[in-house]
């Protein structure tokens, strides 16, 4: 337990994590098994254990509390949460109002009603989650866990609340982790275990924990009775990634503590056996607790918005009251002295004077005119959202069957943002591509190996993707598993798949869910593990080996190889154990492969170094003790196949590719066989055992995978040594000395080993080219071997180029050996940087700095990142909505620059702005530059209002901003990002179609969105998928997270959480649009309602001397809107489809009605207002003259017009509604009955309540009296009949796009089926960076013209297509609808395409009757001119080529052409272009 | 959520979570409802699909309208104005409150004889009884027989409670601003004689409220009894009970206090006053002809600019004269007719460019 010094202790009584404390923010952790420090006296054993509890009580103790309330603090709690609303306490201001005698216009009780309505309906939710909050608090709560008891001596059973801070618990395999715990002791002889952090973070690799040191010597079994260190570390805090403190033994011996040595509460105890340790933090002070911020409050733009246009209703019903105040002040005034009959003076028989009349009228004015700020509008606005939400989630279209997972909404309350967005920041890792890396190709000592094998078999996976579909067996073609299932629920699963699988025909997502089943690896899909190997290296490899093998027992056995040979050798070594993968065997649980070996923990101390670095000890042969304990490693071909035939699909892809390529036959696997054979028996039984890896990064696991296919397997790793398995050499052990992991600051990682054969220390470092290229030994140019390096060099820049060019993740690979003494030198010093308390990263991080100099480099390899599925059709569609779409990635330029045009994001015949700049000053005069070049090319353009313009659909390239894309670089950005700079950079960004900005950090790509945030005052969308995006996805309106392989963080702080980033299309194009125009419809609605209700009160004043008097009765009044008038326009504002889902799709241009606030801007709002106050005029009016100079009472009169009131509302509902389901006409109809049933039974239930009114019979004898329905029939219609009219006007004469679409799928209801299906299922084939077989030189031009041709047959389906752009270089993007894509012509052969183009062209998009068909099939002949900007990075400007330019050229004139009417102005004289493009985009479209 | 992780993964911990054996997936359920994909009908308003919603509109009303109309328009109906503002008029004298009780006579012709019953209405202008304060100042409890609040007057009887501490019933300023004129009516005869004509006073009042809303005290003693510790209205000048003479139409209940307080809805209405019964199927209720009018002049409306007339109507199905509604009924259907003949040849025009047009934007 924790003891405070007792000054301390006494002044900490603040909540946890808020206290302050005068001697630092350290926490002092004992054992609560030891006495006190301070009572020495000797007690009894109870005694002074409850006196530490007592003491304790500051502390938080391990009860999980999330509830807000107590049974006795609800009421009042919740009512003054309640009361933080401004709404609220308005009505209740209101409702007390009505207590004022003078002023009262209702019943005070009756007043009081629908304030109390809505606070009770948001208490009683407020209730509801919080005891819900509290069921599974208690079910936490009661977990059970081992604790050690003093009085029994041993570990009892205790529940997770009664954990305290300094007890010792002991947790065993598979265990969840109650509270941040000290790790003291492990079953692991090392010292070791594992966790798993996935509940945290969602990364699903098992992380590495360690015993503190000082206990990890102990051989006796942990005894915590004989704990008696102090633990001093910080405070709690949330830093997940973060934990210092020291432990001060009982022998006054520091120790360090680091997060290394922390078990984090919600984690789950893997491959241990079990665990003791102290608790350090409990309860709430855990660092997983501190984490949880609970959900964000977001205002949406549409609510901002509402609130502004309530507060004009607020203005509005002031100004109204204090016209009948002064109204009411003059009618006193001259009614005053003439003794009138009606007039009532004050209860002391005075008349009333004219001013205080007035502020009473207008009080009371206040009161009767209170509707006009609708009370149940907030609570109307959460019933819709939570609505939308719930079909949102409910959508079926967004459920992804390969991760079981559907769209989360983590945000409630601003799902309306969706449809008006305008900006989208994206990712590019693990967002736009799949985040599971392939390894692809590599280079060795200079020569490239470029893996062609590897690249059909990639190319077969696609293939597969797309045909398997077809292909599978509808029956469960699934074998079992049999004994490789070993985890339980992996077989359970797995039987669950196969029977599933004869319901479902969704095959291929079927099949790869049960792949990634199968696997429960982290990152690794079959596809990144079996690589075919290059069979250059592959020879090489052997030959290497083979030499090493002659050479194992001599003294420097590497020497006897080649320079190439050798690195080679090296390469792979380093490929294998330069990382922290962890091997873990598939048979029993998660349970580590072992192989001990004498050596301890890695180098600790001087002395230690010195102890086991003298020459004398021999470190080979290890190999034989090793393999005999080892369970078997081997992977022999036999085994691996049917491990693959568990997913039916891979095995007859494997067996295709095997007779396709008999090189298979000679491969890897075979030798590898061949290889291992000896061993295998050797290590006896259980052959089919498999390795399987577990990677912190994807990367990582493909270069472990590769470096296994070339058979050098990592087959084990204990923090304290790596074990490979080699041809010919066998088992081989290094001796792991350091680990200097990976940090993007750095942007490599380090290994420092002990080599075995050579016994030299070797620093083995992988990292970014940029980085590990500086960091090369520099080397002469006079000797021919330095020579032969730069050559190496420049040819693997050269070869990194191209990699990048191919959108390839690099990697470069180096290696350094060091000599004893400079270890030394180093060892000392990273000791010390390792001891220290303060400063320690900084002090660790310079350490390796100088670690990682003066490298050899020894390759690089090419990792490739797949595109996800439909990215490039999602991102046209998204522009096509006019979104524009920024990528921010931390990836090299080239590398982003590839993907983006894989994805679409840039087209080839545009251009390419690349801002690099050096400086500040390089960068300002570079902005200037481009500025006034894009200024240059599109004069007309500078007003730059076409960001949120309309602008022809047809042509989608021009669909936003048209014009070039600037790439910019971190460095450059960090400039531009510069207050003086940003605006220049804002402008020039706006007038980009899209902007790239790679190497940006995450606080880079935050900044980004908030500049554009702040001073477009645009809508931001930010999504991402790992660590680095949370700072961007929580500075932009809304954030989306998607919930990949890269952990849970960037899903923990989204609003919404998308499996894949395809669903983005519909998540904003379809439900984003909807969600908008609902709630704008609503809410515009809402305000009309309102105001034409309480305008006839207001008209009325006119002729009851402004006294304020109401001729509705005062319940109808108050429930009119919460009962009578409330439900239709709820049913309408949750399920009203302005346009059908298909149509969205079809026609994204659709979007911009939402980015354009077109269904709610002032204007509309005001119009709105005038409607209402002209609808309010023709209800009181005719009822007014229909009554005039009558014998009908006041109430009898008011009456009929709550109910052309309520017909009115109705029937403007009516004509403001779309889609009438049998939901609508039913809430209609209740609306009207609830209505009439109220009234009678309110009119008939007491002859003398309900004072002033009394409406007895009131309702009955209308029922009776033709002139009330007469009155009920005309004045409804009266009033809509404008407004019918100029709606069918506008309909007919200047149709929105909105309408036009419903028009459209009105008229042809099954058109937009067909595309729909394909565009939810579609998956693209032919990825275009897969090459054709023996295609190989490699030059720059061919790469593109091969990704640009093949772009033509993935094609885009686009529904119209510019005739104009028929002629043009763009219309390479259009034509070959979807459905004709997914025909297999998988390999891009340009015959095979060329037969169907012409047709499918014509087809397609006949609108362009004018487009040539070549358009389709020509071998694009622009890239011969394509000048690619990005293969040097210095500092220029890449204007693209003069075609390119010429082509923008006209583009921008094009389309600044013919709508001016951004601003929604339907101008007549727009209307003729517009509909010229119609005529001939409606027959496209028709075509579908 | 506070707590992110949910305690059942944490116990079963298994990573990826795989549904666990179970053919549970979160696969939504493809039902129409929830995909949003309920049948319905989608009106699009254009031209072509609203227009016959507005001939409909016009054929409908017109009709009605000029049904109204005609009904409205035989309807017969007089008006006699008896203020007495102009110096001309017989009671022009009464205007000065000193000449008390004063009463004048006005004399009118009927130049067509009204048939069936006929209803007498008094009418006032400029009288505010929809005023709020006004509107209040009322106890229903009392006006119901409670004899609590009999005694006892509701509060918003203020200032109008009590007198001379004593409770008012009727309390309030309703009550105590009744209409107390008295109008008889004469048919001058042949001769110049003069016929009264009979006028009924019960039957004017809704029936609920005769005899469900208002109720003398309980009690078989004489009115007056019943009504013992009250005072009478300031303005009025006999009690409450006695204001007529039948038992059954006295206190409380009497009609024409009833309808009184029935407050009007705007400043200028008409209350019905007397019943004009019909007498058989040959004769008309009230022959063309000469006709006098006998008014006992106590009701001051002249100091705040008010008028009083006196109404004779008959009625119809509808109710009284009113030629508005017929009127707007042909009106509006006149407009929404011609905004359909807009609409058509709209629809005709444009119908060739909307059959092709498509969404640009």
């Amino acid at each position: 337990m924790e003891r405070e010094p007792a000054a301390a202790a006494a002044e900490e009584p603040g909540p946890p994590g808020r206290r302050r404390r005068r001697e630092g923010r350290m926490r002092t952790v004992r054992s609560n098994l030891q006495p006190p420090p301070g009572a020495e006296e000797p007690a009894g054993k109870g005694a002074p254990r409850r006196r530490l509890r007592g003491g304790a009580q500051h502390l938080a103790d391990n009860r999980l509390k999330t509830t807000k309330y107590t049974l006795l603090s609800f009421l009042p709690k919740n009512l003054f949460e309640q009361f933080h609303r401004l709404a609220n306490v308005y009505f209740v201001f209101i409702a007390l109002l009505n207590f004022v005698p003078a002023v009262n216009a209702f019943q005070p009780g009756l007043a009081l009603a629908p304030v109390l309505f809505i606070l009770a309906v948001t208490a009683f939710k407020d209730l509801w989650e919080d005891y819900s909050r509290h069921r599974s608090d208690h079910e936490i709560n009661h977990l059970g866990c081992l604790v050690f008891s003093r009085e029994e001596e041993q570990y009892v059973n205790r529940f997770w609340k009664e954990i305290r801070v300094g007890d010792f618990v002991r947790l065993r395999c598979n265990e969840t982790i109650p509270a941040d715990i000290l790790l003291l002791s492990s079953s692991d002889p090392d010292g070791l275990c594992h966790i798993e952090t996935a509940n945290l973070d969602g990364e699903t690799n098992l992380k590495q924990r360690q015993v503190v040191r000082g206990f990890s010597e102990l051989v006796s079994e942990f005894n915590p009775l004989t704990f008696t260190s102090i633990i001093e570390c910080e405070k709690p805090n949330n830093d997940l990634t973060r934990f210092r403190g020291c432990i001060i033994h009982g022998n006054g011996k520091k120790a360090g503590l680091y997060k290394e040595n922390l078990l984090l509460r919600g984690c789950t105890l893997r491959n241990t056996e079990a665990v003791v340790g102290i608790v350090i933090y409990a309860g709430h002070e855990t660092k997983a607790l501190l984490n949880n911020s609970g959900p964000r409050y977001k205002r949406s733009r549409l609510e901002r918005q509402m609130n502004c246009d309530v507060l004009w209703c607020v203005l509005l019903l002031i100004c109204m009251s204090l016209f009948s105040a002064i109204g009411h002040g003059l009618w006193v005034q001259r009614y005053q002295e003439k003794k009138s009959l009606f007039d009532v003076p004050e209860s002391d028989g005075t008349s009333l004077s004219p001013v205080p009349a007035a502020v009473y009228s207008f009080l009371t004015m206040i009161i009767v005119l209170q509707v006009l700020i609708p009370i149940s509008l907030y609570v109307s606005i959460e019933i819709v959202k939570v609505c939308q939400v719930y079909f949102i989630n409910q959508d079926i279209e967004l459920y992804d069957e390969e991760t079981d997972s559907q769209l989360q909404c983590r945000a409630l309350n601003i799902t309306e943002d969706l449809g008006q967005i305008q900006y989208i920041f994206s990712d590019k890792t693990g967002t736009l591509t799949e985040n599971k890396m392939v390894f692809r190709r590599c280079t060795v000592s200079g020569i490239e190996y470029s893996h062609d094998a590897n690249a059909q078999r990639l190319a077969r996976y696609q293939e597969a993707d797309s045909e398997e579909e077809e292909v599978v067996p509808r029956g469960g073609s699934l074998p079992p598993r049999g004994a490789a299932g070993g985890h339980p629920s992996t077989r359970a699963a797995h039987q669950s798949q196969s029977s599933r699988a004869h319901r479902r025909t969704g095959s291929r997502a079927e099949a790869r869910r049960v792949s990634m089943l199968t696997e429960l690896t982290a990152f690794s899909s079959p596809m990144e593990k079996d690589v075919t190997p290059d069979p250059k290296l592959l020879e090489k490899v052997r030959e290497c080996g083979r030499c090493l093998a002659s050479a194992r027992h001599q003294e420097h056995p590497l020497d006897h190889l080649s320079p190439e040979l050798s690195d080679i050798f090296d390469f792979f070594i380093a490929l294998t154990i330069c990382n922290t993968v962890v091997v873990t065997s598939p048979d029993q649980p998660r349970q580590k492969v072992r192989v001990r070996f004498e050596l301890k923990s890695p180098v600790k101390t001087i002395e230690d170094f010195l102890r086991r670095f003298t020459p004398s000890r021999l470190t080979l042969g290890s190999s034989s003790v090793g393999s005999a304990s080892v369970a078997a490693k081997s992977t022999p071909k036999a085994s691996l196949l049917s491990t693959l035939a568990n997913d039916g699909a891979l095995l007859r892809l494997e067996e295709r590719l095997g007779a396709g390529t008999p090189r298979l036959a000679s491969n890897g696997y075979s030798s590898a066989a061949d290889g291992w054979a000896a061993e295998r028996s050797a290590t006896g039984p259980e052959p089919r055992a498999e390795l399987r890896y577990e990677a912190e990064s994807p990367d990582e696991a493909a270069l472990v995978h590769a470096a296994r296919a070339y058979s050098c397997a990592l087959v084990g790793r204990l923090h304290d040594q790596v074990s490979v398995e080699l041809p010919h050499l066998g088992r081989l052990t290094f001796e792991l000395l350091h680990t200097l992991g990976f940090d993007s600051i750095r942007k490599r990682m380090s290994v420092v080993i002990r080599h075995p054969l050579t016994d030299e220390i070797n620093v083995y470092t992988k990292g970014a080219d940029s980085v590990v290229m500086d960091l090369l030994l520099p080397c002469s140019t006079d000797d021919a071997r330095g020579r032969h390096q730069m050559k190496i060099r420049s040819k693997t820049q050269n070869y990194l180029n191209l990699y990048a060019v191919e959108g390839l993740r690099t990697l470069c690979i180096a290696k350094r050996v060091l000599s004893k003494e400079e270890y030394a030198c180093w060892l000392q010093s990273h000791l010390e940087a390792e001891s220290a308390v303060d400063n320690r990263e900084e002090l660790l991080f310079q350490s390796a700095i100088r670690l990682e100099t003066n490298l050899h480099l020894l390759g690089a390899t090419g990792i490739e990142d797949r595109l996800q599925d439909g990215v490039p059709e999602t991102i046209a569609k998204l522009r096509q909505a006019g979104l524009q779409i920024w990528v921010l990635t931390g990836d090299k330029q080239e590398t982003a620059v590839n993907i983006a045009h894989a994805c679409k994001l840039l087209d080839h015949d545009e251009e390419v702005i690349t801002l690099n700049a050096e400086s500040q000053e390089a960068c300002e005069a570079l902005l200037d530059q481009c500025l006034r070049y894009v200024q240059s090319c599109s004069p007309q353009r500078t007003a730059g209002s076409l960001s949120v313009g309309f602008a022809p659909l047809c042509s989608p390239s021009e669909a936003t901003a048209s014009g070039p894309s600037l790439v910019i670089d971190g460095r450059s950005l960090a400039y531009a990002l510069q207050k003086n700079l940003e605006d220049k950079f804002l402008f020039l960004a706006k007038q980009c179609r899209s902007v790239l900005c790679c190497r940006s950090t995450p606080l880079q790509k935050s900044m980004v969105v908030k500049l554009v945030r702040s001073k477009l005052k645009a809508m931001t969308l930010a999504i991402g998928d790992g660590a680095n995006d949370v700072s961007m996805i929580q500075v932009a309106d809304v954030g989306v997270g998607i919930s990949g392989q890269e952990g849970m963080q960037a899903v923990m702080a989204s609003d919404f959480a998308v499996p894949k980033f395809r669903y983005l299309e519909r998540l904003l194009i379809v439900h984003g649009h909807w969600c908008y125009s609902r709630l704008a419809n609503m809410v515009l609605y809402f305000f009309y309602k309102n105001t034409m209700f309480v305008g006839l009160l207001f008209w009325f004043q006119f002729y009851c001397g402004f006294s304020a008097s109401a001729m509705i009765d005062q319940w109808y009044l108050i429930f009119f809107n919460l009962l009578f008038s409330s439900l239709p326009q709820l049913v309408t504002g949750v399920l009203d489809k302005d346009v059908t889902a298909d149509v969205l799709l079809a026609e994204p241009q659709l979007y911009r009605s939402g980015q354009n606030m077109e269904e709610y801007r002032p204007r509309t709002f005001w119009l709105n207002m005038a409607d209402a106050a002209f609808q309010s005029l023709v209800c009181f009016f005719i009822p007014y003259l229909a009554y005039y100079d009558s014998d009908t009472d006041i109430f009898t009169w008011g009456t009929p017009i709550t109910a052309v009131a309520l017909f009115t509302f109705l029937l403007h509902l009516g004509i403001e509604t779309k889609t009438w389901t049998w939901l609508n006409w039913t809430a209609c109809g209740f609306s009207v009955i609830l209505f009439f049933t109220v009234a009678l039974i309110y009119n008939a239930s007491c002859a003398t309540c309900y004072p002033p009114s009394n409406p007895y019979w009131t309702m009955q004898t209308l029922m009776g009296d033709p002139v009330f329905y007469s009155v009920c029939l005309l004045a409804p219609v009266a009033a809509l009949l404008p407004r019918l009219f100029f709606k069918a006007l506008q309909g007919t004469l200047f149709p929105t796009p909105l309408q036009l679409g419903r028009q459209l799928a009105k008229r042809s209801p099954g058109k937009f089926r067909a595309p729909r299906e394909t565009s939810v299922r579609g998956h693209i084939p032919g990825e275009a960076r897969t090459k054709p077989p023996g295609q190989r030189s490699i030059s720059v031009a061919q790469a593109v013209s091969r990704d640009c041709s093949s772009r033509v047959s993935r094609g885009t389906w686009q529904p119209a297509c510019s005739p104009e752009a028929g002629g043009e270089p763009s219309a390479v993007d259009m034509g070959v609808p979807r459905r004709e894509g997914t025909l297999p012509d998988r390999l891009g052969s340009q015959p095979s395409r060329s037969s169907s183009p012409g047709p499918v062209a014509v087809e397609g998009c006949p609108g362009g009757s004018r487009m040539k068909p070549m358009s389709a099939s020509r071998p694009a002949p622009l890239p011969s001119v394509f000048s690619v900007p990005s293969l040097s990075s210095l500092n220029w400007m890449s204007s693209l080529s003069l075609v390119g330019g010429l082509g923008s050229v006209l583009q921008f004139s094009r389309s600044s052409l013919p709508m001016d009417k951004h601003d929604g102005d339907f101008l007549p004289s727009s209307t003729p272009p517009e509909r010229d493009l119609c005529g001939s985009s409606g027959q496209t479209t028709d075509c579908f | 959520m506070a707590m992110n992780y949910n305690a059942k993964d944490e116990v079963d911990g298994g990573p990826p979570c795989p549904p666990g054996g179970t053919a549970k997936t979160r696969r939504p359920d493809n039902t129409a409802f929830k995909q949003q994909r309920l049948p319905a009908w989608q009106p699009i308003l254009t031209a072509g699909t609203v227009l016959p919603t507005f001939f409909i509109i016009g054929l409908i009303f017109i009709p009605i309208g000029i049904g109204i109309f005609v009904t409205s328009n035989n309807i017969r109906e007089i008006e006699i104005d008896y203020t007495g503002t102009d110096p001309s008029s017989p009671c022009y004298k009464c205007l000065s409150p000193n000449v008390t009780p004063c009463i004048c006579t006005i004399n009118f012709t009927l130049d067509q004889s009204f048939e069936g019953n006929v209803f007498m209405y008094y009418g006032l202008s400029n009288f505010y009884q929809n005023h709020r304060r006004y509107v209040k100042s009322r106890d229903d409890g009392q006006l119901n027989g409670d004899p609590s609040a009999l005694l006892n007057p509701s509060k918003e009887c203020e200032p109008y409670r009590r007198n001379e501490d004593k409770p008012i019933a009727p309390c309030g300023a309703i009550a105590n601003s009744m209409f107390n004129d008295t109008l008889e009516l004469f048919q001058v005869g042949n001769a110049s004689d003069l016929m009264p004509i009979t006028l009924k006073k019960k039957g004017i009042a809704w029936w609920t409220d005769k005899n469900v809303k208002f109720r003398n005290p309980p009690g078989t003693d004489p009115l007056e009894e019943r009504f013992k510790g009250t005072t009478k209205p300031v303005n009025w000048v006999k009690p409450v009970y006695m204001l007529d003479s039948d038992e059954d139409n006295n206190g409380f209940i009497n009609e024409d206090f009833i309808v009184w307080m029935r407050t009007a809805a705007l400043p200028t209405f008409r209350k019905l006053y007397r019943l004009i019964e019909r007498k058989n199927d040959l004769h008309p209720t009230l022959p063309a002809g000469r006709y006098y009018l006998n008014i006992t002049y106590n009701y001051p409306v002249h100091s705040f600019d008010g008028r009083k007339r006196m109404i004779l109507s008959t009625i119809s199905w509808m109710g009284g004269k009113n030629p508005f509604l017929g009127i707007a009924y042909i009106t509006i259907g006149s407009i929404s007719f011609l905004l359909g003949v807009v609409l058509l040849v709209i629809n005709h025009k444009y119908r060739n460019s909307s059959n092709t047009a498509d969404i640009t934007i």
